[in-house]
């Protein structure tokens, strides 16, 4: 395996969804290849800080009236029939 | 090394009771779909707008029109999925407002395949996020994915950030799986790239100073 075929692998090894003799060799290439395995381990990093950062999560306040002006608006959508969205 | 775990939030199993429940009329079933997804909804806004007030009215312009349109709806999909296209259709409309001189769209900024291979390779810092407050971090993350085309960043927050499948993504883009997977192949790497001025090892063991202004 190249490091032009790792990087095409990568997405999918990542989401676990390589079959088993493409994974056993691209860990293969890992083992050997350093600049390739720290772009696979700082993209996984990538993605577990993102997914861990709780970046932009809605507050409990907030979500109250949110969720308040939705229904209020789809009473509004209600009594008044399907022309008004 | 080995695959990542997704995240899942909330149970879907009787999501298809709430949604048959609210087609006949129940509010309260339309509500606890509302509590079950607005999170979700409110962050792939925010990713997509990069605004807060924005993300606001696309939760409760999302939710209008799936209340709206729900006899329509067919249950062959998830209502999550069929409510993420909806609300990834606001967020963009959004942004062609804001930046009419740009052509805002999912098709966009769709260059050579060499756009995204990796520049840099050094290494990052062993826990790297830890070297910054959560302040600094979140400024980090927000400016980092703001750099990338919103086609990108909205794959990328679809299916790492909130878990969906690459099949659902696709289904909620209306793109094809090869698509999706080539976007987050790059958005994945570019924030990678991007990352790295701030998580770099540096040699002369002041890790704080590293990645500052480069923003």
């Amino acid at each position: 395996m190249k490091c032009s075929d790792f990087l095409q692998e990568l997405t999918n090894y990542l989401d676990g969804v390589l079959d088993e003799p493409t994974k056993v060799e691209l860990e293969n290439h890992l083992s050997w290849c350093h600049n390739c395995y720290v772009v696979c381990d700082t993209t996984k990093k990538t993605i577990e800080i993102y997914r861990d950062s709780q970046l932009y999560e809605l507050p409990e306040d907030l979500r109250t009236r949110l969720r308040s002006a939705i229904m209020n608006k789809c009473q509004q959508h209600k009594r008044r029939g399907p022309e008004s969205v | 090394m080995g695959a990542i775990q997704n995240k899942l939030e909330g149970p879907v199993t009787d999501e298809l009771t709430l949604v048959q429940a609210a087609k006949r009329g129940d509010d309260s079933a339309f509500e606890e779909l509302v509590r079950r997804y607005d999170r979700n909804v409110f962050r792939i806004a925010q990713h997509i707008t990069q605004n807060r007030e924005d993300a606001e009215d696309v939760v409760q312009e999302a939710f209008l029109k799936a209340y709206s349109n729900l006899a329509k709806f067919q249950e062959q999909s998830k209502f999550y999925t069929w409510l993420v296209r909806i609300a990834v259709n606001e967020a963009l409309m959004k942004l062609r407002r804001k930046k009419p001189e740009r052509t805002v769209s999912l098709d966009e900024d769709i260059k050579t395949e060499d756009d995204s291979l990796p520049r840099e390779i050094a290494d990052w810092s062993p826990n790297p996020e830890q070297q910054y407050t959560q302040a600094e971090l979140r400024e980090i993350l927000s400016k980092t994915i703001q750099g990338l085309p919103p086609g990108f960043r909205t794959v990328f927050v679809l299916r790492d950030v909130e878990g969906l499948s690459t099949e659902e993504t696709a289904a909620a883009l209306e793109l094809s799986v090869p698509a999706v997977k080539s976007r987050l192949l790059r958005a994945r790497l570019q924030l990678r790239e991007r990352l790295g001025r701030f998580f770099q090892k540096r040699d002369n063991g002041d890790k704080r100073e590293s990645g500052d202004g480069d923003l």
